[in-house]
């Protein structure tokens, strides 16, 4: 049950999408050029995120931790 | 002349019994339909106007502009590849193109011109101009026609698509009728007279038809004499040249049919345009028109006319004449009022917006008007003072030149205005008057409660619903036609580009079942379609709903 309505409701999703963007006029051509287009840079910005967002983030955290994790290290030799 | 009940002392009965709490709270009084207290653009309503004025023009949210703009966005694009595909060979050309032989020469087609018709109209054509096989009435039966190669041809499949509901002709009144017994007299004169004059006013084309329709015309309306003209749109662009000429100057509204700018560009004037329907404009405009004079040798000018509609056919608004008659007054210039929409439709008994604010017909100088829209026949008519129309006998251009009005069709006209007036016995005029009424009171409030954006006035008959996104243009109308229901879209060239709508025409003729079967299709698609956009439901904010809107340019 949960399945049919989920599935009608991305079938109206997908229908809001080709009303939108115009591609509900245009020919079966067309349509696949025009997805075949969005597709690919959907499927290039996901890759790029992919790659490069974990090893931002690793540098990031390290970039704070040093900063907190070095005054740790100064109160510590103090209090000793 | 009775005055009818249902428009009881020149106000509405507006059905908001819950709301009166919420507007005592907040200290707005509301007494005889006439809400004291709210006081907007230092206009004090309760002496111009004598019923509440309630037009609505409410923005969509910010996202479907941008998402609109998005979709013609992507139909240029894929508009100019298409462009290049044709020009390059890759694909057939299918439109108008010179013979070779011709290249080297001046161009005869701007191919650029026509790119929005090529790549966008041409997609979405299918639901313009259908072919109909019956009189338009509240129902009519359409030809099935099917494309091969997406509009650029069509071909019939051979089916008719019975009793579609139609929401698109201009019927208001119903007189769109096959019915025998009521047109009987019709019938009469075309055995009499035949289907053409075949000769102008002024020559000998004046048939005791034409006196007989043009004295019930101004007795109809009030006035001194009319005078009828063969075409509607001819009325216009014909007469107004006869009017005003050089040294005088035209305030045209920003919305005017092609008919009145295509006179006022024909007649010489100068023309200056005010925003629509704005009265700051249109008084800001006078005081400099009157200070400057004309533009170089700074002397007054000859004559000032206004032009204005009494419904405007995109919008459904209606003219705000008590402030136009004013401002008139004032600066001592004249009113010109096309009432091609208005004229029958609205008013108590039907006679225009003249009628529907409680003046009298001297305050406007020349009352203009068709007798396409609701009395279901062809032709215009000028009325006013005799002076001014004994003038127009001798000076129009289609007296000259047109041919005059052909008997039959001024037969019909003449028995729907006595129709109209009660002078063939019956009331069915005013009952057609006031259903009209009822039926577009009922289908703005359905279509408001739903939350469509709908723009104009409560009392007009004219309702256009806005669809914003050209890809819902082609949706909505193929959708409706499969419901059985016929629909009119409006796109770019005519509206705004961001703002395309489907205008829907309610007539006197529909029935409630009908209403109910098109308002029960618009509240499915609406949810399909995505089209609720209004943020003002009238459910849940009541007291937005009673505020007049008016546009302030500052």
């Amino acid at each position: 049950m949960d399945f049919k309505s989920m599935k009608n409701y991305i079938y109206w999703l997908y229908c809001q999408f080709e009303l939108i963007t115009c591609s509900y006029l245009m020919e079966p051509w067309e349509k696949l050029l025009f997805y075949t287009f969005n597709i690919t840079m959907l499927v290039m910005v996901l890759y790029t995120a992919y790659i490069f967002v974990p090893v931002h983030i690793s540098t990031a955290f390290q970039f704070f931790l040093h900063l907190f994790g070095s005054q740790h290290e100064n109160t510590v030799s103090i209090v000793k | 002349m009775a005055n009818p009940s249902a428009v009881c002392n020149g106000h509405l009965h507006h059905h908001h019994h819950q709301k009166q709490n919420n507007l005592l709270k907040s200290g707005i009084y509301k007494k005889n339909g006439i809400t004291k207290g709210m006081k907007k653009n230092g206009i004090s309503n309760g002496t111009l106007y004598k019923k509440t004025f309630i037009e609505h023009f409410e923005q969509a949210p910010m996202y479907v502009a941008v998402l609109t703009f998005l979709g013609f966005g992507v139909g240029t694009v894929f508009g100019y590849l298409r462009d290049f595909m044709r020009a390059w060979g890759l694909e057939k050309r299918n439109v108008a193109a010179e013979r070779e032989q011709q290249k080297d020469f001046v161009p005869l087609y701007q191919d650029f011109e026509n790119f929005y018709t090529r790549n966008l109209y041409m997609r979405i054509r299918d639901n313009w101009n259908r072919p109909i096989c019956s009189v338009p009435g509240p129902q009519f039966d359409l030809m099935e026609r099917v494309t091969d190669d997406y509009n650029w041809t069509f071909r019939f499949t051979g089916r008719t698509i019975k009793n579609v509901i139609n929401m698109g002709s201009y019927n208001y009144l119903g007189f769109a009728e096959t019915d025998v017994n009521a047109l009987k007299t019709v019938t009469i004169e075309l055995q009499k007279y035949g289907t053409g004059i075949c000769s102008t006013r002024q020559e000998m084309g004046t048939l005791d038809k034409h006196i007989e329709l043009e004295k019930l015309v101004a007795k109809f309306l009030g006035v001194e004499d009319a005078m009828v003209f063969g075409m509607g749109f001819a009325t216009n662009s014909m007469n107004i040249p006869a009017l005003v000429g050089k040294g005088c100057l035209i305030l045209s509204d920003e919305l005017n049919h092609t008919s009145l700018v295509l006179g006022a560009r024909l007649s010489g004037a100068t023309i200056r345009i005010f925003k629509h329907n704005n009265m700051q404009s249109l008084e800001q405009l006078l005081r400099d028109a009157i200070i400057y004079g004309q533009p170089r040798s700074r002397r007054a000018w000859r004559k000032i006319i206004i032009l204005v509609e009494g419904i405007y056919s995109m919008e459904g608004s209606i003219v705000r004449l008590p402030e136009i008659v004013s401002l008139k007054k004032k600066y001592k210039a004249y009113l010109y009022l096309d009432e091609a929409h208005s004229i029958g439709a609205v008013g108590a008994t039907g006679r225009g917006v003249v009628e529907y604010f409680g003046m009298s017909p001297d305050d406007v100088d020349v009352l203009m008007g068709t007798f396409t829209k609701s009395f279901g026949a062809a032709g215009g008519y000028i009325a006013g003072k005799k002076d001014l129309v004994d003038f127009l006998r001798t000076h129009s251009h289609s007296a000259v030149y047109a041919t005059s009005m052909c008997p039959p069709v001024a037969e019909q006209i003449i028995r729907a205005m006595k129709c109209l007036m009660g002078l063939d016995g019956t009331t069915q005029g005013l009952q057609r008057v006031r259903q009209l009424g009822k039926n577009t009171r009922y289908f703005r409030r359905r279509l408001h409660e739903m939350g469509f954006i709908i723009y104009g006035n409560d009392d007009s008959p004219v309702v256009p619903l806005l669809l914003y996104m050209p890809g819902k243009i082609g949706a909505f109308a193929r959708r409706m036609l499969e419901k059985n229901i016929g629909v009119v879209v409006v796109g770019f060239p005519a509206t705004p580009i961001t703002e395309s709508r489907a205008r829907f025409c309610v007539s006197a003729a529909h029935t409630r079942e009908m209403l109910d079967t098109v308002l029960n299709a618009l509240d499915e698609l609406g949810d399909f379609l995505h089209l609720k956009y209004s943020r003002y439901s009238k459910s849940s904010h009541p007291e937005l709903y009673e505020e007049t809107r008016l546009e302030l340019e500052d």
